[in-house]
């Protein structure tokens, strides 16, 4: 299948008053058409980061790409003026952000935010537009769009604005969607109703979707594919039956072993011990051996390349060198694998 | 909406007649009498200035009189002016301050407003920090030496605006910069800090995901939500312009409201004092109710229901 996005050993630094944060440190990976990428990892793995960088919102006093390419259908990203990049923005790459109740404007009516984008990059007239945003709020399910495109944000519930600003993003069809953990805000049952409405509109627009979570059952749920992030770097990327069946990068186990599960007979929930990298001073070797207790010398020293596991599945772990010993995933890992194969 | 501003409108009514009441017994505890000459006088003089006007009743009596009096819009007669009708007088010297007030109201405003958004767009640039000195500069520069200034450097030297007198536009003009300076540094010093909160909102990030330009989302998107508390704050320094600036009324020798008002005080014309007091109150409780009203059109969130429960 065609790529629509390619990221290319993306390198992003953060300049404080302390020094210089390389948040994202070659990140690679590429998005195809119609698919669904599910990015995991703890918060400060550079998740987003990275998808911010994507649609050029960092700010832009502080952050810098240092290196690498953001290839959307062919086009560098990075290199585009930021009139070519509002272009873009919205109309071919839109986003949806975490928190509904903050990301739309408390002051316009809902209308004239979904309106906003048709006027931009369609040039539609003004009725057209509001004739488009009754349509849209219907798609996603809002009841009554006549009357709600009137109304202000405050006057809609939680899980009903993250629908208006999934309207937003989806009103110029775009080819790529980035979804920035956009249930992570709404209780467990609105989450499985935005999470059905996104897998029925990615089928009716035909849209890309890089989804952006630390919820793996989210992931099993919605992805394709999952690139598992840590310390500013990709460390496992499959589809989804290889990263959950047969998961490789040990803090991939420690993320699956982390999952509650229902019928864990130790009771108690599992934690990676430690804490995440200070990317201020990004370690020398792999960056989760500290936390690893898999962990080898050679884990310390030196960063493991990208190892593959098969066509389509590859991890960053030095396990996988044909030199490393043979190590078993953990029995909470295995546990859960068979529970996955039993659902299947 | 029309029940809430009915009650609100009584409410005024309430408001005023407290403040003319205590205002009234509180210019009785000042000592002396609004006589010019009063130590000249014999007790027996004396009292028949007092009858003639009213001062030799008892209190009680003459505030039952002052405010039936108020009721029917009849403010009293003014003693220091040559007996004109405190209304009159009032309306006179209304016309300037208030128009000068609005003037430098409305430029500082704007000025301001435009100056905090460079600024919260530029942070930490040469933008900033200018928009930053002038802030500096109009808050802590008495509008006094404005005014001199501005007299001397603009008036006399390039000889561009008339220095003195009240006798059309042009002669507004440098009192109005002189007034405007502090409301730019207000209206900057808000705008930029709440600017750049409201840049760093979702909803910004959200615009600027859509596609939005630099503009459309500075005012488009991040005035209206910015402009909240600087209303709140700029409601009462309008009244305090409107009602006049002494010394910058005296320096331009401008007959507005405030240097009538001082005078008013220290030769005990009560009626005067009455007068502009309730007018002042009357003009607080109105721009309060705008600004109430300005809450709910920037923001509908706070938007005033009909009498609400």
């Amino acid at each position: 299948m065609e790529n629509i996005l390619e990221v290319k050993d993306l390198n992003i630094s953060f300049h404080t008053f302390a020094g210089e944060v390389k948040a994202i440190r070659g990140v690679n990976f590429e998005l195809k058409k119609g698919e669904t990428l599910a990015i995991v990892g703890e918060s400060g793995s550079g998740k987003s980061v990275t998808t911010k960088a994507i649609m050029r919102l960092l700010p832009p006093g502080n952050s810098q790409i240092k290196q690498g390419e953001i290839l959307f259908e062919g086009k560098d990203l990075t290199k585009l003026s930021d009139r070519q990049m509002q272009k873009i923005r919205g109309q071919d790459i839109s986003m949806i952000f975490q928190d509904p109740m903050t990301s739309l404007n408390p002051t316009m009516t809902v209308g004239k935010q979904i309106m906003e984008p048709l006027i931009k990059h369609q040039n539609m007239s003004k009725s057209a537009a509001r004739e488009r945003a009754v349509q849209l709020l219907k798609l996603v399910g809002i009841p009554k769009p006549e009357l709600r495109v009137k109304q202000y944000p405050h006057q809609f519930s939680g899980g009903m604005r993250q629908r208006v600003v999934i309207a937003i993003a989806l009103a110029c069809n775009p080819k790529v969607l980035i979804a920035d953990e956009p249930t992570t805000a709404l209780d467990v049952t609105i989450q499985a109703q935005i999470l059905e409405l996104m897998k029925d509109l990615q089928q009716k627009i035909d849209t890309s979707i890089i989804f952006i979570t630390h919820d793996l059952g989210v992931v099993a749920n919605v992805a394709d594919r999952v690139a598992v992030m840590y310390g500013g770097k990709i460390v496992e990327i499959g589809t989804v039956d290889e990263v959950f069946y047969n998961p490789q990068h040990p803090y991939t186990w420690g993320l699956i072993s982390s999952m509650p599960s229902l019928d864990a007979k130790d009771g108690e929930l599992y934690a990676i011990p430690g804490t995440p990298p200070d990317l201020l001073h990004p370690p020398k070797g792999d960056a989760f051996a500290p936390r690893n207790e898999y962990a080898m010398q050679i884990d310390l020293e030196e960063q493991p390349p990208m190892f593959k596991v098969s066509d389509t599945h590859y991890a960053a772990t030095w396990l996988l060198h044909p030199d490393a010993p043979k190590v078993e995933p953990p029995e909470a890992v295995k546990s859960r694998m068979r529970k996955f194969m039993g659902m299947k | 909406m029309a029940k809430y501003l009915l009650k609100r409108v009584l409410y005024m009514f309430l408001t005023l007649f407290i403040i003319a009441s205590l205002t009234f017994f509180l210019m009785k505890i000042i000592p002396g009498t609004p006589f010019a000459s009063a130590n000249k006088l014999g007790p027996a003089q004396m009292e028949i200035m007092k009858a003639k006007y009213g001062l030799d009743q008892p209190v009680p009596v003459q505030y039952a009189k002052y405010i039936g009096n108020l009721l029917r819009g009849d403010l009293g007669i003014s003693f220091q002016f040559n007996n004109t009708p405190v209304t009159d007088l009032m309306l006179k010297r209304l016309g300037p301050s208030m128009q000068l007030g609005a003037q430098a109201m409305l430029l500082g405003t704007i000025v301001g407003i435009v100056l905090g958004i460079f600024a919260a767009i530029r942070q930490n640039t040469w933008v900033d920090y200018s928009s930053t000195f002038i802030a500096v500069l109009g808050k802590s520069i008495p509008n006094f030496v404005f005014a001199g200034l501005l007299q001397y450097f603009v008036g006399v030297k390039l000889g561009w605006f008339p220095v003195l007198f009240w006798r059309g536009f042009e002669y507004t003009i440098m009192p109005t910069i002189a007034l405007s300076m502090l409301p730019i540094a207000i209206a900057a010093r808000f705008m930029r800090t709440e600017m750049i909160e409201v840049l760093g909102s979702d909803y910004i990030m959200l615009a600027k995901a859509k596609g939005a330009s630099f503009f459309e989302i500075a005012f488009k998107h991040a005035l209206r939500n910015a402009l909240i508390p600087l209303v709140t704050v700029l409601g009462p320094l309008a009244i305090s312009l409107m009602t006049g600036s002494l010394v910058v009324e005296k320096i331009f020798a401008i007959p507005g409201l405030g240097e009538q008002f001082v005078k008013s005080i220290t030769v005990n014309d009560y009626p005067v004092i009455m007068g502009t007091t309730i007018l002042f109150a009357a003009l607080f409780v109105v721009i309060i109710l705008v600004v109430d009203i300005l809450y709910g059109i920037i923001d509908p969130r706070i938007r005033l229901s009909g009498g609400s429960k």
